[in-house]
């Protein structure tokens, strides 16, 4: 084919002239006076170019091992929110086990919306399609928008559901505070709060990742049960409000509701209120607590 | 040669420690120095990004408009901090985690601006590289000892390891709080500098200006 090998020989001709005009006209730029006009803007150019390639480049090069860190990291605090985790567990391996669903926040049905599996709860969260603002007076956990779905992991054992894990997020005092919230099969017994993503005071509010403090969690319970007090009035199990709180100092076993509450955090009020305020919301009746009492009905 | 690159390598190490003498990247030696892991992996990314900053700024350093300077510089580095944040986040992602925005400020430490004004801008590329590699040495060099300091009374660890272990975990040990606080570092670089400089007195900074003594009778 003459006619193409013609084509590829002016095209290497053409960038030929092309490199010897770019070599030329560098030299000519490299041989100005550096405070020259000319030289200023396409010595800002020429560097911010590389710069560029190199971020860009690098950015391109690393993201699938970022992503599949960050993938990786999330599936850990799941696993450690059930206590699933142990020193050599391989993550992969132990969450097969584990079943990914999207729920309805609003009437508490699970929805096969769009791929549990793919979705990404918080940025759905300010994506003004996939979420809706929370009214100031009902927005307790300070967190302004919610995504109307929301990504739960459940453990079955033998078909029934073993444990639920619950995304949760709240303001403490400086940051909002993402994490994990692991129910038992009967939506009510607490196994543990993993609230691994804050940027709350090391050492005080930061505590809330100590893993004696977390473990003060299991076996806690969520809402009144019956026979307990005033639940004659029966608002609490059915469309139910949380009760479980944070305590000031430390819970006195032998009192009763003892099972309802946690030890706070010494020296970190706010944070503390912010944890209370992130369990109200997301077990009350915005967040979690319709799709829980059908979990429970489901349950028989 | 030979003299010259082992003069800037070693230099900063005592003789001319950015940080004791020239008091120099304070900031994120407050920051990151409560556990030694940390404290090395922000060791190893400042001191790639000084050397490999100095060495891209030496190079070009006879074509840099000088009104463009330290625009010029900061593209360089900024450039090189934001290449090692990604790969630490893609090698190392929980010491990245914890690193968190110090990485970033890799860029505004004044170790970085200043080799690449003082030295990069002024030396052939190799000799910047090495210069870059030495001061990055001496930062480190004071990041590890107060990270040691501070981990093992702090926490009882080393590395994560129990050294010494603590009395909330059945051991002997009662760890000293304030020690996992940033002004600890403030306390231990002080007191390394106060070491340095009782050590090699030449580092000791004239007096700006004496006081002068009321001479008897004149004070009233």
């Amino acid at each position: 084919m003459p006619n193409s090998n013609q084509a590829t020989g002016q095209m290497a001709d053409k960038f030929a002239i092309w490199k010897e005009k770019a070599y030329v006209y560098a030299q000519r730029i490299l041989a100005l006076p550096n405070d020259s006009f000319e030289k200023t803007v396409v010595v800002a150019f020429a560097l911010c170019l590389v710069g560029a390639v190199l971020v860009s480049g690098s950015a391109v090069v690393l993201k699938p091992l970022q992503v599949s860190n960050k993938a990786a990291d999330e599936k850990r605090n799941i696993l450690e929110v059930v206590g699933m985790l142990e020193e050599n567990t391989n993550v992969e391996e132990a969450f097969k086990k584990f079943e990914t669903k999207l729920v309805d926040l609003e009437s508490g049905d699970y929805t096969e919306f769009m791929n549990a599996e793919s979705f990404d709860q918080r940025k759905a969260s300010k994506d003004p399609g996939l979420s809706v603002e929370i009214p100031s007076d009902k927005d307790i956990a300070k967190i302004g928008r919610k995504s109307k779905l929301a990504k739960v992991y459940l453990v079955k054992e033998e078909g029934k559901v073993k444990a639920v894990i619950l995304p949760v997020s709240g303001y403490g005092l400086w940051s909002t505070m993402h994490g994990f919230m692991a129910l038992e099969g009967d939506g009510q017994t607490v196994i543990g709060l993993n609230l691994f993503d804050q940027a709350e005071t090391p050492g005080l509010g930061g505590e809330v990742v100590n893993p004696n403090w977390k473990a003060l969690w299991k076996g806690k319970k969520v809402y009144k049960e019956s026979g307990e007090g005033d639940f004659q009035r029966k608002h609490h199990a059915e469309v139910g409000e949380p009760v479980l709180s944070l305590v000031k100092g430390s819970v006195d076993p032998s009192k009763p509701g003892a099972q309802h509450q946690v030890d706070g955090l010494a020296g970190a009020t706010l944070t503390s209120n912010g944890v209370n305020n992130l369990v109200r919301y997301w077990l009350g009746s915005e967040g979690f607590a319709p799709y829980l009492a059908k979990l429970r009905a489901q349950r028989g | 040669m030979q003299a010259e690159t082992k003069k800037v390598l070693l230099d900063p190490l005592v003789d001319n420690n950015p940080i004791t003498l020239q008091v120099l990247g304070i900031c994120s030696a407050l920051a990151v120095t409560s556990q030694l892991s940390t404290a090395l992996i922000m060791s190893l990314a400042l001191t790639a990004v000084t050397a490999c900053s100095s060495a891209g700024i030496a190079f070009i350093r006879n074509h840099v408009p000088s009104s463009i300077r330290i625009i010029a510089q900061m593209v360089i580095i900024a450039s090189l901090v934001i290449v090692v944040d990604q790969i630490l986040k893609a090698f190392a992602y929980d010491i990245s985690k914890k690193l968190s925005v110090f990485v970033g400020l890799i860029i505004t430490n004044c170790i970085v601006m200043g080799r690449a004004e003082a030295y990069a801008m002024k030396n052939p590329p190799l000799e910047s590289f090495w210069d870059g590699i030495g001061n990055g040495l001496g930062y480190s060099l004071v990041l590890i000892t107060v990270a040691v300091f501070r981990e093992l009374f702090g926490s009882g660890k080393l590395l994560g390891m129990d050294i010494m272990p603590l009395v909330k975990d059945g051991g002997w040990y009662t760890p000293n709080g304030l020690l996992l606080l940033p002004p600890s570092a403030f306390f231990l670089i002080g007191l390394l500098i106060w070491v340095v400089r009782s050590w090699k007195p030449v580092q000791v900074e004239k007096a700006d200006f004496s006081i002068s003594h009321a001479v008897h009778g004149e004070a009233h």
